[in-house]
């Protein structure tokens, strides 16, 4: 049909020009999507994915159930499709084009489920086809009832073998696909976008795409770059980092919201685009035997060797305490899974000090943020004489003027003075 | 008509309906603090298992810590882990001893930039491997606390974010905020934000260490110097 004369009859036609590149991307990245479901995923140019799943029937719980996966994740995508079963992949992609949404499990159905195929869907060439009009023949059935060696020497060999690995009769061996590396995946938006949340509806179809390819390969990502592409000016990019590798949708688009809500655009969106460098294996999660609430308990192990590997080991420490009556080596900082000794003390700060602060002392008084109140003590603390480092102390527990108790000592030794060595938080 | 009032109360029981007038319940599980008063204001009856509490205490001394002294008590011999995230000082084993939280499942973790902080507690709040994940953050953005909320979301482990006194007029997606001051000598809990119609009145809490509270006013009028000189002192002589 010309152009104007779809426009008389629908004036409100949006014209687009068929983009042959961008409808073989889309096919690869359904068909990347697709993988998750059979490892045997064939491309049929221009616009079909054949998918081989009598293996993967007993995985998905039968026909039916993959049947319903296939047309969600699809849906989510957000494509039109038609899906159509068969025990050959020929006919499988026949019937998927006459649109009939036939599932055929056995071969002995096949014959009469194709016979109604009108010749066009299975026949390309336009002299055959008006060749057969003439001799009034339109359906493949009509074409099969013809003596073979006449069909054969009229339209040729090749339409027959057709038919017949359509038929399953000869064999028809598919190159299966191999998806790519990485992942990239682009969708050309319908109307410019200028407000960032809006971007995350048309996002999703991306993040279904690429948790579908990261099924197929037991993948998870740790960074994706999600590109907004401009009309005037260079692509936004926002790198979201993943704690740990996933390929969970429903978390990648709580990052991704996170993000586009704190995002002022500079320009409106034309395009958005997903990238996924660094596949990380990632093991399917076990199912537990009774329904557990929330996330299962994490391994301590694995915490501890990521805050060392980041932030060094001198960082990430235990505590110890120790029977030793000078403050500072009763409690110190030790190896994780020290074992720890019973101790019985005077009242003790839950912080102590690094090293004590001294403290200004005004007629007799101690001073920190003001008088410093003297509430218990003192406890007298000597020791440490045989290894030099000897502590003669009074402490006591006193309270600032703005109500904080706070453990501070009268050293005994030298110079005397005032320290604040802990705080009762 | 008495059998309708009955179905009728049954169904205000019903876990799932709640009243504008009461707390959520909401399946959450909370870990009680030890202080009746304050469990029975908080939603689940105590502080969140995964969700975040923020604690915003006037300044530092007045009990803020032992205000969790007995949940971490109860979640460190229950053989769950504590990560203190950046902590001002050192926590001092024997006050932590005293207060009978097992010191053996601590785990301090001491960072350089506030960017560490942040990424050290989501990492525990992520991993699920802690019980309690306590956190002194320098400065924190609202969209930090949201990821760090997302992060203790689903987790078993409760979050509680120390923050200056000031971050209480900013906005927060911590579903539990807690004011602290002092009153009377004791500490006063004011519930900025909770699940559930919010709280007018302070929870005054006797959050003292016990020596000081039975003490308080043993030498309030004598000089410093004279105690020190004249209190029979404890001696120690190793």
């Amino acid at each position: 049909m010309a152009v104007s004369a779809a426009l008389a009859l629908a004036p409100q036609l949006r014209i687009a020009p068929r983009d042959p590149a961008a409808e073989t991307e889309a096919l690869l990245g359904v068909a990347g999507w697709a993988a998750q479901f059979t490892p045997g995923v064939a491309l049929e140019f221009p616009d079909c994915v054949l998918l081989e799943i009598s293996g993967s029937l007993k995985l998905f719980g039968g026909l039916e159930p993959l049947l319903e996966r296939l047309r969600r994740g699809l849906m989510e995508m957000g494509w039109s499709t038609a899906l159509a079963v068969a025990p050959t992949p020929r006919a499988a992609y026949w019937l998927a084009l006459a649109g009939k949404g036939e599932f055929i499990g056995s071969t002995a159905e096949l014959e009469p489920a194709l016979a109604t195929l009108p010749v066009e869907i299975f026949c390309r060439n336009d002299e055959t086809l008006a060749a057969l009009e003439a001799i009034g023949v339109r359906t493949l059935g009509e074409l099969r009832a013809l003596p073979r060696e006449g069909v054969a020497r009229r339209f040729g060999q090749g339409l027959l073998d057709e038919i017949d690995r359509g038929l399953g009769r000869l064999p028809d061996p598919r190159i299966f696909f191999v998806p790519p590396a990485r992942f990239r995946a682009t969708i050309e938006l319908p109307a410019e976008i200028t407000q960032a949340e809006a971007l995350l509806f048309a996002a999703r179809r991306l993040i279904v795409q690429l948790v579908g390819f990261l099924a197929a390969r037991s993948s998870g990502v740790q960074r994706l770059v999600l590109r907004l592409g401009h009309r005037n000016r260079a692509a936004t990019e926002i790198a979201i980092g993943l704690v740990a590798p996933s390929r969970d949708a429903e978390h990648f688009t709580l990052l991704l919201r996170e993000r586009l809500s704190g995002l002022a655009l500079a320009e409106p969106v034309r395009e958005l685009g997903l990238q996924a460098d660094d596949m990380v294996p990632l093991a399917g999660n076990n199912l537990g035997l009774l329904l557990e609430q929330g996330k299962p308990p994490g391994d301590w192990g694995h915490l501890i060797e990521r805050l060392r590997a980041r932030l060094g080991a001198e960082a990430v420490r235990g505590i110890a305490g120790r029977a030793e009556h000078r403050p500072e080596r009763a409690g110190a900082i030790a190896d994780l899974g020290v074992k720890q000794m019973q101790l019985d003390f005077g009242e003790r700060p839950f912080w102590l000090l690094d090293r004590p602060k001294p403290l200004a002392e005004i007629d007799a008084v101690p001073h920190h943020d003001g008088r410093l109140e003297l509430l218990v003590g003192p406890e007298r603390i000597e020791s440490g004489w045989w290894d030099g480092d000897e502590v003669a102390r009074d402490y006591f527990v006193a309270r600032t003027q703005n109500e904080a108790l706070v453990w501070i000592y009268r050293e005994r030794r030298g110079e005397g003075g005032w320290y604040l060595h802990g705080i009762f938080s | 008509m008495a059998g309708m009032s009955f179905s009728f109360a049954a169904l205000l029981e019903r876990p799932d309906i709640w009243r504008g007038g009461s707390l959520s319940r909401a399946g959450t599980p909370a870990v009680p603090s030890g202080f009746s008063r304050l469990d029975a204001e908080l939603p689940g009856g105590g502080w969140p298992a995964g969700a975040l509490t923020e604690i915003l205490p006037a300044h530092e001394g007045i009990g803020e810590l032992r205000l969790l002294g007995s949940a971490l008590a109860a979640l460190s011999n229950r053989g769950l882990r504590l990560a203190w995230i950046a902590p001002p000082h050192l926590p001092y084993a024997p006050a932590l001893a005293a207060a009978e939280i097992d010191i053996g499942k601590i785990v301090i973790v001491r960072t350089a930039t506030a960017k560490q902080t942040l990424w050290a507690t989501e990492q525990a709040l992520v991993s699920n491997a802690c019980g309690a994940v306590l956190a002194w953050p320098k400065s924190v953005k609202y969209a930090d606390l949201r990821r760090l909320q997302i992060a203790a979301e689903g987790g078993r482990a409760s979050a509680f974010l120390f923050r200056s006194p000031e971050a209480a007029g900013e906005s927060s997606p911590a579903p539990l905020r807690i004011a602290l001051g002092t009153a009377a000598g004791g500490l006063a809990v004011r519930v900025l934000k909770r699940r559930g119609a919010p709280l007018a009145r302070s929870i005054l809490l006797p959050a003292m260490p016990p020596a000081v509270r039975g003490n308080r006013h043993v030498d309030r009028h004598s000089s410093a110097a004279a105690a020190a000189r004249d209190f029979p002192a404890r001696l120690v002589h190793a």
